[in-house]
């Protein structure tokens, strides 16, 4: 009869510590930290690990700027903002640093397409700015020269 | 103290919202010249910002961000709006700030 009443608690027991997690995780509504995305060491493969494919159209809709001339690779100012509309995210690919993706804008209906941040670029690289719209990953290109590295510090 | 320098400003129905964190954002591919022991990465990878409690937009940062990391983005909102800054590193750390639109 103990052994019983063991073997029930303990099986309640691990009933609720696997519910636990989905119950305290349920509440974050927006998606977690892609580690792979931000591990990955190649453009394409990084490409293709955000979005599922690499079907990107280059777009005079997507506004990237970047000074052609960076003279301090630690802090390189860059600007992306679009004219498309239903705008979901902005992503902003470093080609030549050592993991491509930098970072990734979620936005939401109330939020307008336009963001700023800073970059570290460890040596001269094309800067890809990639806007998702609908089904569809538009691009803009540029080329920064860094004449000092921002991951020698 | 605040880690969060915040500041937002309204104008034709739109809101930018300017932010500076102090944080060291350590990619983890340094080393210490002294010792020549590798210096764990240090960075912030999320965050995250409503207004008026609304969900606005979701940062994912990797490690190439800068260190003290600006950020710039805009929002349909007016004056008086509570804005809410949250951010959070790789190792569990956090700050929040909220701040008036002007």
């Amino acid at each position: 009869m103990k052994r019983r009443n063991f073997i029930k608690n303990s099986m309640l027991f691990a009933g609720i510590l696997t519910t636990l997690p989905s119950v305290l995780f349920a509440k974050k509504s927006y998606a977690a930290w892609p580690k792979t995305s931000f591990d990955i060491k190649d453009l394409t493969d990084s490409v293709k690990s955000v979005y599922g494919h690499n079907n990107l159209e280059e777009s005079s809709k997507v506004k990237l700027k970047a000074p052609s001339i960076a003279e301090n690779g630690a802090i390189v100012p860059i600007n992306v903002s679009t004219s498309l509309e239903n705008v979901d995210s902005i992503m902003i690919f470093v080609e030549n640093n050592p993991q491509p993706l930098s970072s990734g804008y979620q936005l939401t209906q109330l939020a307008e397409p336009s963001i700023g941040t800073r970059l570290k670029m460890g040596k001269t690289s094309n800067v890809m700015a990639a806007v998702k719209s609908g089904d569809k990953v538009y691009t803009s290109t540029q080329e920064v020269k860094v004449t000092i590295g921002g991951c020698g510090g | 103290m605040s880690t969060i320098k915040m500041r937002s400003k309204e104008s034709n129905g739109v809101v930018t919202v300017k932010a500076l964190i102090k944080h060291p954002m350590e990619t983890g591919q340094r080393k210490n010249k002294k010792t020549g022991d590798m210096i764990p990465a240090h960075y912030i990878q999320e965050v995250h910002s409503k207004a008026n409690g609304k969900d606005v937009i979701t940062i994912h940062w990797g490690p190439a961000v800068s260190k003290n990391p600006y950020l710039t983005f805009k929002y349909k909102g007016n004056k008086g709006d509570d804005v809410e800054i949250s951010w959070v590193d790789n190792q569990g750390n956090k700050d929040t700030k909220i701040g008036k639109v002007k």
